[in-house]
């Protein structure tokens, strides 16, 4: 499902007499659907870049990343923003709304923008939201105000609303409550039964051991200093 | 899928002077693309060149009319543009003094469109202007009231339905949520998300305020100097710039 | 006066006039504009009315001229006489006897017949510049027949009076093609505008000639649930009886007390000139 080919990154900082900063050289891996792979690595070993260049926001700079039949690194603005809406879905560390949207639109956008009817879309998020313990009184409030675990969940819940055949994970278990952290394993179990291929990075390393099938090493894609 | 408009080579110069030189771009259906760049970049030349309002000095706007499909509006007659920028087309101001009648009720500015179109049932055209009213969340009883009577956001919302009414599917945007405050401006953000994606409008928005487009545009264009120095997808431009403009943009923004 | 070219204008002048009156009788309801002359006469008195009859005068024609209907109000009788002076032709009050009729805001109640030209007085003769005030815009906008804002200031009416309030200058559509300020006549003249002379109308500070021709199509603009309706005081005249004329509200003395009388002076004392007949 995800096939990754000889990528490389870096970055060239104009402003700061155009150095130049290669990050990332002859990465290579393949997830298949229903698989779960693990990075790891140290902290500022490109775990996170290597996420961000398989869903569009990093430009590669050399390599293919292949998602399904698409590949990233050289595809059209809209053949990347059809795979983001349809096929490959990312959970980020961060939740970045529109001010003053309600939490359950929130959750049920992914679902209308695959075409959803509204009905089926809210459904499903009540449901989502249920499981993930975000109060019910919550769900009419824009989740701007909430708690930093309150809007982790909430993320989560919209990662989760639309059943993307791929997805990137990271840290989706990070400041959360046993019971809460239980339910999103669940999530990412049922996500791979049902065939989704994922990339995560788990810093809970019993959470890794439960859903990864597999962990690769980023600091092997470490460009070698010359 | 045939692409909704086809900007090709748009050159406008002021004398010696660039306004905007050699933009291309395609604009998909339901796709919203920002412009960047700092005061005098000629984001808003390209802008008015691209809505017909300034004739460029080369290139082609090609738009797929309902009638005929692909037909360059550059070279267009005047009233097939006329008549395309008041149906098809909408365009939003950055002052709404610029794209409201000061001196007609709301009802009226609302209903201006319809009856340019050939609506001549005043209840018809009530009701419709009613209903546009509540979709920009300004209150029925305020139907009658002069937008002078109104606060900028509310103008700005009140220019919004104006243009929408007739249900373009190319809106241009100006600035929008210039010279509001922060709180109106993201109502107004709300607002105009959830327009473009119920109803499917492309947009093309110029702005220098990157948050906005973010949370706005699919893509994004950056300009300096009248030329496009980057281009693609919004979030991939702001996070890893690969010109030094952009770059400079992005790290110029202050951090909240 | 001898030394007064006939009918004060000077040839050339007349003939440019003339030709401008061709153009705007061939685009029934479109606005040509002339060079409108200095008149020994105040603008807002009839200038452009003024030249317009003196370049469609000819010595055997006979001229009435009446001001809100009256023959006998200062600005009707100077103008008449300024015509009697210059051109020496016969004038009249009587709507029937006339050839030439210069008007300012009303239309005689006397059917009017292919022999007659009823020229108008015209302040303002843009229907649109109220609504948008740059002259470059209104007249593009009549190119492409844009006239979207003419309705908007209808609508308007509706939404403030809850019925369309324009009494006067209420705007139509000419031959189906041109709007038209029809000047300020009440809307009650309206429907007479489909006529059998000709209509001229001359805006001297303007600049600006329109005519319609004979027989013309003249659609009073309106909504389809709020229909033009050519209205008047609900009175009849309290002195000849006409219940179907347009009247004037008269206020006789200090106590408020008012009558309602035609507005056309003619026309009433033509029918008061009858009843006495009859009754004698």
């Amino acid at each position: 499902m995800i096939h990754i080919d000889n990528l490389s990154k870096s970055f060239t900082l104009h402003n700061q007499g155009s150095a130049v900063i290669p990050v990332m050289a002859d990465a290579n891996l393949t997830v298949a659907a229903g698989e779960c792979l693990a990075l790891t690595g140290a902290s500022g070993a490109g775990k996170s870049t290597l996420m961000r260049l398989i869903y569009g926001n990093y430009l590669a700079a050399g390599g293919r990343i292949l998602v399904g039949d698409v590949d990233v690194a050289t595809s059209e603005p809209r053949d990347i923003l059809q795979l983001r809406r349809e096929t490959l879905g990312y959970v980020s560390q961060f939740l970045r709304v529109v001010p003053r949207v309600p939490t359950l639109e929130v959750v049920a956008e992914p679902l209308l923008a695959v075409g959803k009817s509204p009905e089926e879309a809210l459904t499903r998020a009540k449901m989502l939201l249920g499981r993930l313990n975000i109060p019910e009184r919550l769900w009419s409030l824009s989740p701007t105000t909430f708690s930093g675990g309150e809007q982790q969940r909430v993320n989560i819940a919209r990662g989760f609303a639309h059943n993307y055949p791929a997805m990137l994970l990271d840290e989706p278990t990070a400041s959360l409550d046993p019971t809460n952290r239980e339910t999103v394993l669940h999530l990412i179990e049922e996500a791979k039964a049902r065939g989704a291929a994922i990339i995560g990075i788990f810093h809970d390393a019993d959470a890794r051991a439960r859903v990864a099938d597999r962990e690769i090493d980023v600091a092997q894609f470490t460009p070698k200093a010359a | 899928m045939t692409p909704l408009l086809e900007v090709q080579n748009i050159t406008k110069r002021y004398g010696s002077r660039i306004g905007c030189a050699e933009v291309n771009f395609t604009l998909y259906p339901g796709e919203v693309m920002g412009i960047v760049g700092e005061s005098g970049s000629g984001k808003s030349t390209l802008l008015n060149c691209l809505a017909g309002h300034l004739p460029p000095d080369e290139g082609a706007v090609l738009y797929d009319t309902r009638a005929d499909g692909m037909v360059d509006t550059v070279t267009m007659s005047e009233p097939e543009r006329r008549m395309l920028s008041r149906t098809d087309w909408a365009f939003v101001h950055q002052n709404p003094r610029d794209g409201l009648r000061m001196g007609v009720s709301a009802g009226g500015n609302v209903g201006e469109r319809l009856m340019a179109v050939g609506a001549r049932h005043y209840g018809n055209i009530r009701d419709t202007a009613t209903d546009w009213l509540g979709r920009v969340e300004i209150a029925a009883e305020r139907i009658d009231d002069r937008p002078s009577a109104f606060s900028g956001g509310m103008q700005q919302r009140l220019q919004i339905a104006r243009n929408l009414v007739t249900s373009p599917r190319l809106i241009f945007m100006d600035e929008p949520t210039g010279g509001l405050d922060v709180s109106v401006q993201a109502r107004l953000l709300d607002l105009l998300r959830g327009l473009v994606r119920d109803l499917g409008l492309s947009a093309v928005i110029v702005s220098h305020d990157l948050a906005v487009v973010r949370l706005l545009a699919d893509r994004l264009m950056v300009m300096k100097g009248g030329h496009v120095v980057e281009s693609g997808l919004t979030d991939q431009v702001l996070d890893d710039p690969q010109h030094g403009y952009t770059q400079l943009l992005v790290s110029s923004v202050l951090q909240v | 006066m001898s030394d007064y070219n006939f009918a004060y204008l000077d040839e050339q002048t007349k003939r440019m006039i003339r030709r401008a009156l061709l153009k705007a009788v061939a685009i029934p309801g479109y606005q040509v504009p002339f060079a409108s002359r200095e008149m020994p006469m105040p603008y807002g008195w009839g200038t452009g009315g003024v030249q317009v009859t003196a370049a469609c005068l000819r010595p055997e024609d006979t001229l009435k001229v009446i001001d809100q209907g009256a023959d006998d109000t200062t600005n009707a009788i100077s103008i008449r006489k300024f015509f009697e002076r210059t051109a020496h032709v016969k004038v009249t009050t009587h709507t029937a006897e006339a050839t030439v009729i210069q008007t300012r805001h009303r239309i005689p109640e006397e059917p009017l017949t292919e022999d007659q030209i009823l020229v108008y007085q015209v302040p303002i003769p843009e229907p649109l510049r109220f609504l948008e005030p740059r002259e470059t815009e209104t007249r593009k906008m009549h190119a492409l027949e844009e006239y979207g804002l003419m309705h908007v200031k209808l609508y308007e009416d509706i939404a403030r009076h809850g019925e369309i309030a324009t009494s006067y200058a209420y705007p139509v559509k000419v031959e189906g093609r041109y709007v038209m300020d029809p000047s300020p006549i009440p809307k009650f003249d309206n429907p007479k505008m489909e006529m059998a002379a000709l209509q001229l109308f001359g805006a001297g500070r303007e600049q600006r000639i329109y005519a319609i021709p004979p027989y013309t199509e003249v659609v009073s603009l309106d909504f389809e649930d709020h229909p033009f309706v050519a209205s008047k005081a609900d009175h009849s005249c309290e002195l000849c009886g006409a219940d179907n004329a347009y009247l004037d509200e008269v206020i006789i003395d200090d106590a408020g007390e008012r009558m309602f009388v035609c507005s056309d002076t003619d026309y009433c004392e033509s029918r008061r000139a009858t009843q006495q007949e009859d009754a004698a």
